[in-house]
Formats: C-alpha cells, structure tokens, sequence
C-alpha cells in the first residue's frame, strides 16, 4: 500500500500537507526543510518544481520560483534531494509542478525516478486528463499516485472523472484564483466544500489555496481530510533565521 | 484537411490545452461555442459589416513596381498597415469582442507586447463600451510610450507585468493569473495564435480574411488567385496564420515564415524558435519553444517587440514540422534595411516585425515570372524611435 494510502487510512481528519518550492531560499535547503517538517509534526510534503512561468501562482509563490531558478534548482538535482529526504524522512512525498520541465526530463524517465527516489505521488496541474491516460499504466506500475484539482467552478460529472482518474487524495482548490494566502472563507466556498464533502468521492480531499494559519486551516478540515499549506509557509521560510524552531512553531499553530 | 486542428485541438502533434483545471470552465465554454457563434449568419454579417466600415477592409493588394524591380520579380504587397489602427491585429479584436458579447461577457482582458495589439484591443473596446484591462511588461511599456497613451486615451487600464524579463511572456502570464481570478465575467482576447484550443483556431480563423482578399485580388490582378509566394513574418504567428490560411491545401504556392533572428540566431540573442525550439508546453500549449535542457523557458530578444516572443503557434509548429512552410530568419541590421528599403522605393514605412518579411527576399530569390504577395502586417509609426535610435539612414 501506498504511503499515501495508509496515511489516509489511518488518519481521517486534519491531515496536514505543506508546500514548498525545491531550491528555496537556498538551493540545498529542500532537504533540510523536509527533516523539520517531519520533526515539526506535518503529514505531507509537497515539494514544487521550479518553473519560469507558473501561470497558476500568486506572486508569493511566483518569487520563490525565481529565486530557486536562480539558485541552480534542475529537476535533477530535486530527484538527488529527494533521495537524501528518504534517508530519515518517512512520511509521504509529492513533487508538485508545471509539465514543461517534466516533459523536457522526459516523462517515463521522469516517472522512473521519482519512484526510485522514493517519491510517492505527483501533482501536475496542467497536465491534461486524455495526456495522462497514455501514462496511466505506467504509474500504477511504479506505485506512483497522481493527483489531479478540482476548483468550485468544476462540473460534478467532471470531478466524478477527475476523482476516477486520481489516487491518494484530489486536490481541492478552495477559490477561483491563483495561489496565495487570504483570509478566511466565504459562505460560497464553504457551500462548496460541503458539497464536496457529501459528493462521495472515492478519494479522500485535501483543501488548498488560502490556507494560512490555524482558522482556516481549521475550518477547511471541518469538511475534508484535511489541507495543504502554500504561500503562507513560503513567507514563513523567506524570513526565517532558524528553520527548526521557526518551522516547528507554525506547524503547531496550524494545528493549535 | 492537413493542416486544420483536430477535434482535440491538435495540429499533428502540437496545441491542445494544457491549463490548469481553474481555466478549464473558461477554455471549455469558449472550446464548445465558438464555432457555432462565428459561423452564425448575424454574426457573420455584424463581423463583416465592421471590417468594412470599421477597419476599412478589404486593404488593398499593391503591385510594388520598384521593389519588385529591385529583385527582378512581381511583389505585392498585402497592405494591412492601413487597418484602423494600424495593423492586422483589428481583424481578431473585432471577432473575439463580438464573441464575447454572445458570451455574455462584459470585461475584457489582453496581453500587449509592442502594443499593437493592447490598441487594436482597447479599441474595440471603446466601440463595444467595455471595460478593458491590458497587460503589458513593465520593460515594454517603457519602450513604447505611445501605445500606452493610446491605449489610456481609449479609456483602457494598462497594467505592468513585473514577473520574469517584464515583457510580452510576462503579460501573458499576467493576464491568465487575472483569467483564473476572475472566472465569469471576463473574456481573455488573446492577440496571437497561441494559447490553449481553441485559441489558435480561433485566431486563425479572424485572420483568414487576409488571404481570402489575397486569392480574390490576385484573381482579379493576375488572372489567377494562386501566387508562386506568400511571405509573411512570425513572431507568435497570427498574421502569418491569416496570410497562409487559404492557402495551406495550395501545396504548388511556397509559404514563407520570417523569423526574427535578432543578433544572429546562434548569438544566444534571438526570437528565432524554429531553428531553436524544441516541442515543449507554455501558455496553454504544445508547441515549439525556446528553453534550456531543465525546461525553463528562455527569454528571446528582437529588435521588433512584437516578435520577441519565446515560442510559435501549433499551428506553425505544425506546418514546420511537416515542411508545408519554409521559414526563414532575418537579423535585426536585415530587418532595419528592408524598412529603410521599402521606404525609399515604395514610400511606406513599415512595421520592424514586417520589415523581417521583406529582408528574406535575398534568401528567397524568386523567380522573374513569380508572383510574390508579402504581408505588410503594420506600419512602422509605432517605431519611428527604434528607427531613429538605429540612425542608419
């Protein structure tokens, strides 16, 4: 069974993922940041893929792409990391990313690898659905879960596809808009993860987009699994003079 | 029909829609519709009716005797610099505004990148009373001073893209980050024939009118609607797109593409992408595209702002691909002698991203008995300052 499989199974609420860009703020910080992420009592690590153009991300998120890029972050040297995360980090692992550097890796190698390194899912988010089909064999052969999002604006006969096509968990965008911290939800939103909650997926969901302390955190967990921190982690890292403190303090406040 | 998208919006290989699922609502109600809508009698009739009236179509197909004297064969010149506006980019506002409306729509956004099509954009928008937002990078807008104003005189907002390289990508990035946060109300005119389907068709198929005139006026001209060449520049591809469109199953007619090559295409400062590129996925699509090995999009340079662009439509990636479209390149110093050439032989000045057609002749060496049709896209107002700061005439 998958890491990611089992932690769902074992655990039903609040699970806690977090997201951050390999590279970020220094180039070999990817690992570390995984170690106290672990140590700190987080469920999921979601690490990004740097990218030159992500379309989908606010500014937060925007400049640590930049910043990792020009740090020297390859997709190659993220597959090595990740190898060194294995080493003491036991929780799930999910690279996060634009297809276009996937695509240059080539993707059955890019597959390979991740699953030799010790990667248990991906999230590619402009990856068609029809695309991955073509790939989906290979996937399920290395182990590998994909996760696809949904947004409030997605049809139910599409989430049902999306939901079929997924493993591990679906990714559920909690608004319209680009990545990036904002403060808590509005009545929509919630009539919306309420929907989501009695919609019977055969996933599990994780709530993403705007997620930034203990609140919205909470209130996202009320009708999923739990949620997935982005930007507001990034902005923790970019000001941060002691990760493992620094890091072991906003996870507790998101838990609370 | 080779060279036409498939129902899954692929040419061959390339296009399709690579977006993220907040746009997939977006794309798919355009993706469904605008067939439909575009080929709706009224529609047809109100489209028409504007190019007519609005922007002046058709423009003329001039037969330039000294130019063509020049290289010993018979150059026409398809004169889209005198659109309203200024260049071919109108005849795609006025479709996609109109498309908008039937959409129920009633904000519009854009990217710019030299600006022509951020004016051709707000200007339709005025026609409609649309409230417009044009994105466009904080470097471009320095460089083209008054095309901002232009676009501000129309009542359009113009907002600076500050990501990345600040130019046209950027905007471009900018403007889908403004799609996705504003799913309902706002239709994204996207200028060029990139994009996720069914952008690039779309695009095409509003530019097609170019050579549709091409065929009718050398019918009338020449006795015969198929010219020998049809040369046209390609930053993303949407004039060229237009200017081949009719001709594309014409497999006797040579279609040329003109890349700008800037420094030199191997100079490592050039928009050159075909001989550059390599299939990879920005904005939407599958196309070709200028990247380093780890897949990070390179930033391309070219005097001419509306070719600085990374990659090329699927559509022409498509037609490189399987050689329908021979493309060529011209460097910046090329480019600025054509339009200084032009101007002294035929007394237009054109647009730098269509002067690039023009310089390919030399390379080309047409025959004395072909038929020639080169796509003046623009006029060169807009660049009176790059011409003046080149200072070679």
């Amino acid at each position: 069974m998958s890491r990611l499989k089992k932690l769902f199974q074992e655990k039903k609420q609040n699970v806690l993922s977090v997201f951050y860009t390999a590279g970020f703020p220094k180039r070999d910080d990817t690992v570390s940041i995984a170690r106290h992420l672990q140590a700190a009592g987080a469920d999921i690590i979601e690490i990004g893929i740097p990218f030159s153009d992500p379309v989908a991300d606010g500014p937060t998120i925007q400049a640590s792409n930049k910043i990792a890029l020009d740090n020297g972050m390859t997709v190659k040297l993220l597959l090595e990391q990740v190898k060194e995360i294995r080493k003491s980090v036991t929780m799930p692992v999910v690279l996060m990313g634009y297809l276009n550097p996937v695509l240059q890796y080539g993707f059955e190698k890019f597959c390979n690898d991740a699953a030799a390194a010790g990667v248990d899912g991906l999230i590619l988010p402009d990856m068609p659905l029809d695309e991955f089909n073509e790939h989906r064999a290979l996937t399920t052969s290395l182990g590998l879960d994909v996760i696809f999002l949904i947004s409030p604006t997605t049809s139910p006969e599409r989430i049902a596809v999306i939901d079929g096509l997924s493993s591990g968990f679906v990714y559920a965008v909690s608004s319209s808009s680009t990545t990036g911290a904002k403060k808590g939800f509005t009545s929509e939103q919630e009539e919306y993860f309420r929907k989501l909650k009695n919609a019977g997926l055969k996933n599990p969901f994780l709530i993403g987009f705007g997620i930034s302390d203990h609140q919205t955190f909470s209130k996202a967990s009320q009708f999923s699994s739990g949620a997935i921190v982005g930007s507001a982690f990034i902005n923790l890292l970019k000001e941060s003079n002691n990760f493992e403190s620094d890091i072991a303090q906003f996870v507790r406040s998101l838990k609370a | 029909m080779k060279y036409t998208v498939n129902e899954k919006g692929f040419y061959g290989k390339f296009g399709g829609a690579y977006i993220p699922e907040m746009l997939y609502p977006n794309v798919e109600e355009l993706r469904t519709n605008y067939l439909s809508i575009i080929y709706e009698p009224e529609f047809q009739l109100e489209f028409s009716k504007l190019l007519k009236d609005y922007v002046g179509r058709p423009t003329p197909l001039y037969l330039a005797h000294r130019l063509s004297e020049k290289y010993n064969t018979r150059i026409y010149l398809k004169r889209e610099d005198l659109c309203h506006t200024g260049a071919h980019k109108i005849n795609n506002t006025i479709g996609q505004i109109l498309l908008a409306k039937r959409l129920g729509k009633n904000k519009i956004i854009a990217e710019t990148g030299a600006g022509q099509h951020g004016v051709a954009t707000a200007t339709v928008c005025a026609l409609m009373g649309m409230e417009c937002t044009v994105y466009m990078g904080q470097l471009d807008i320095e460089r083209q001073r008054p095309n901002v104003e232009r676009m501000r005189i129309l009542g359009a907002q113009v907002v600076p893209a500050r990501s990345g390289n600040m130019t046209l990508k950027d905007a471009t990035n900018e403007a889908m980050r403004h799609w996705i946060n504003n799913p309902s109300d706002t239709h994204y005119i996207i200028g060029s024939v990139v994009g996720p389907h069914p952008y690039p068709d779309m695009v095409t198929r509003f530019q097609s009118v170019i050579s549709e005139e091409i065929k009718a006026q050398l019918q009338q001209a020449e006795g015969n609607p198929y010219p020998d060449h049809v040369i046209a520049c390609v930053g993303g591809g949407s004039n060229a797109a237009g200017a081949f469109y009719h001709f594309l199953e014409d497999e006797h007619v040579n279609l040329v593409g003109a890349e700008a090559a800037g420094k030199g295409v191997n100079s490592g400062e050039s928009a050159a992408t075909t001989a550059l590129g390599k299939t990879g996925v920005l904005h939407g699509s599958k196309t070709l595209l200028m990247q380093t090995e780890d897949g990070q999009v390179v930033e391309p340079y070219s005097i001419s702002a509306g070719l600085d662009y990374p990659g090329i439509g699927p559509l022409h990636a498509h037609l490189f691909d399987t050689q329908r479209v021979q493309f060529l390149s011209a460097t910046d110093d090329e480019a600025m002698e054509a339009g200084i050439e032009l101007s002294r032989t035929e007394g237009i000045i054109p647009a730098i991203e269509s002067a690039h057609a023009i310089a390919v002749l030399n390379q080309l060496k047409p025959d004395p008995d072909d038929v020639v049709v080169i796509n003046l896209s623009g006029r060169g107002d807009k660049d009176l300052e790059t011409y003046i700061r080149w200072g070679k005439y």
